[in-house]
């Protein structure tokens, strides 16, 4: 027992090393995913009928295939296709991107259908373009009722970064995994993994809560429906 | 008063899902006058008023702004001519993520173009004439109805509109709220605002109204005065409809 406790702690600084890569993918996935994620959000609702069947077509496919397939498609498939040589991290964080795309897409689709048409009329007769109005009144609403699904988002993403170690990348998944081959402590170190993985998305989850409350609006939004 | 018409309606003409809502209306607003419009529900009066804003491109017909006939099929034409009519919804549509003050600000800010301390001096201008200069930092579900109608009118009235519609603004109201409501559009009345509103307001009508369109399936059936449409001795249509109005309200 004490043989695991000494391999775990002298572990640490190897583990953290990759926790940092793990933060950095899943944190370039989520903004991946929100700078593709939300235009396809606004081109489905407002766009006309074929860039709406183009997010649609795109939601459909990564929504529909395992992250896992995804990675290999990408990164033995289609990367190497037409030789672009990137590492594996890299690689882990646009596919991470551009999945998380899709399910965010759907979320800030969900959140501006959800709100008032009063609002855009509003807007529009006041001499607003649809433009302006999409900018000031629709998204500022809509992106405070997707924190919460965003929310979720990131912990699904967390979690799904660790498949970034089949690539090769060497986060916290691969790591724990090159230490637990070597000194036999698996479960000392699956466990240490698990502590990892729950701090990050019990940090990570408090911040975007602290988020939400920092942008709440009386009366509006998640926190008015408790 | 001039009597250049500040707008003319022409055949305005409106179906939705295959169902002619508006066919051929056509009347003139004369600069400062009071234009009701009275009717059954469904009779095409919030269609008309969203028609002569284009949130509802009319299938046909003409309107002139001030001489200047609106074509519907430039972008630009159409935001332009929307700032010069303002707009007032039954359910306020106030924006729900801003306060009052940026309510009303926000649009003098990006339509109109100007600085943030300038646009919020006209913004506190307006909401002090409605009433409203202590709310200024609240957020609409912090207000009454009748404090959020007059947020929504004095942020129709910083875009200095040429003209008011108002569509059914003391509809959603609860009755004690309605008055203040009321006042304020009475007040703008007085200082000459040219106004076309739905309202079942009875009182108000026979005292504020220059002209009554009654409208019935998507068709102006009586135009007149208050005085020639509510006499007792004519028999109006609008009369009739007004009195089956006073016995469901318990008399107006």
């Amino acid at each position: 027992m004490n043989q695991a406790f000494d391999v775990v702690i002298g572990a640490i600084p190897y583990l953290l090393g990759g926790t940092g890569l793990t933060v950095a993918a899943v944190l370039g996935g989520m903004f991946i995913g929100l700078a593709i994620g939300l235009p396809m959000a606004v081109a489905q609702v407002y766009g006309p009928k074929p860039l709406g069947w183009l997010v649609r077509a795109y939601v459909w496919f990564f929504r529909g295939v395992p992250i896992l397939v995804l990675l290999f498609l990408f990164y033995f498939g289609l990367f190497q296709a037409f030789s672009w040589n990137i590492d594996a991290l890299t690689a882990a964080t646009l596919v991470l991107g551009m999945a998380s795309g899709a399910y965010q897409s759907q979320i800030f689709r969900g959140s501006i259908l959800s709100l008032s048409k009063g609002q855009f009329r509003a807007a529009s007769a006041l001499g607003f373009t649809d433009r302006q109005a999409i900018l000031n009144i629709v998204l500022p609403q809509a992106l405070r009722l997707s924190l919460p699904g965003w929310s979720n988002e990131y912990s699904i993403i967390l979690k799904d970064s660790a498949l970034a170690f089949v690539l090769g990348a060497t986060e916290i998944m691969a790591r724990t995994q090159f230490v637990a081959t070597r000194t036999y402590q698996h479960l000392a170190l699956a466990l240490a993994a698990c502590g990892i993985y729950f701090i990050l998305t019990w940090v990570g989850v408090r911040a975007l809560r602290m988020l939400e409350r920092y942008v709440a609006v009386p009366g509006f939004g998640p926190q008015e429906a408790r | 008063m001039s009597e250049t018409p500040i707008l003319e309606v022409e055949n305005l003409a409106k179906s939705l899902g295959g169902k002619p809502i508006l066919s051929g209306v056509s009347f003139t607003v004369k600069r400062g006058e009071m234009k009701v419009l009275i009717g059954p529900s469904g009779g095409g009066k919030s269609t008309l008023l969203q028609c002569l804003n284009f949130l509802h491109i009319p299938d046909a017909g003409t309107i002139r702004l001030d001489g200047q006939t609106v074509d519907a099929r430039s972008r630009k034409g159409l935001y332009a001519y929307r700032q010069q009519v303002g707009m007032i919804f039954q359910d306020y549509n106030l924006f729900d993520h801003l306060n009052a003050l940026d309510n009303v600000a926000l649009a003098l800010r990006k339509v109109k173009g100007l600085g943030r301390a300038e646009a919020e001096v006209r913004a506190r201008a307006e909401l002090a004439r409605v009433g409203l200069s202590d709310k200024e930092r609240l957020y609409p579900a912090e207000l009454s109805g009748g404090q959020k109608q007059r947020v929504s009118i004095a942020r129709a009235l910083a875009m200095d509109p040429k003209v008011m519609l108002l569509d059914e603004p003391t509809a959603a109201l609860d009755p004690e709220l309605i008055g203040e409501v009321l006042t304020v559009i009475r007040g703008l009345a007085k200082d000459g605002m040219t106004m076309i509103m739905a309202t079942h307001q009875m009182g108000f009508v026979r005292t504020m109204a220059d002209e009554i369109l009654f409208m019935q399936e998507g068709v102006v059936i009586e135009q007149g005065t208050p005085d020639m449409l509510l006499d007792v001795d004519l028999g109006s249509r609008t009369l009739d409809f007004c009195t089956h109005l006073a016995e469901f309200e318990g008399g107006a």
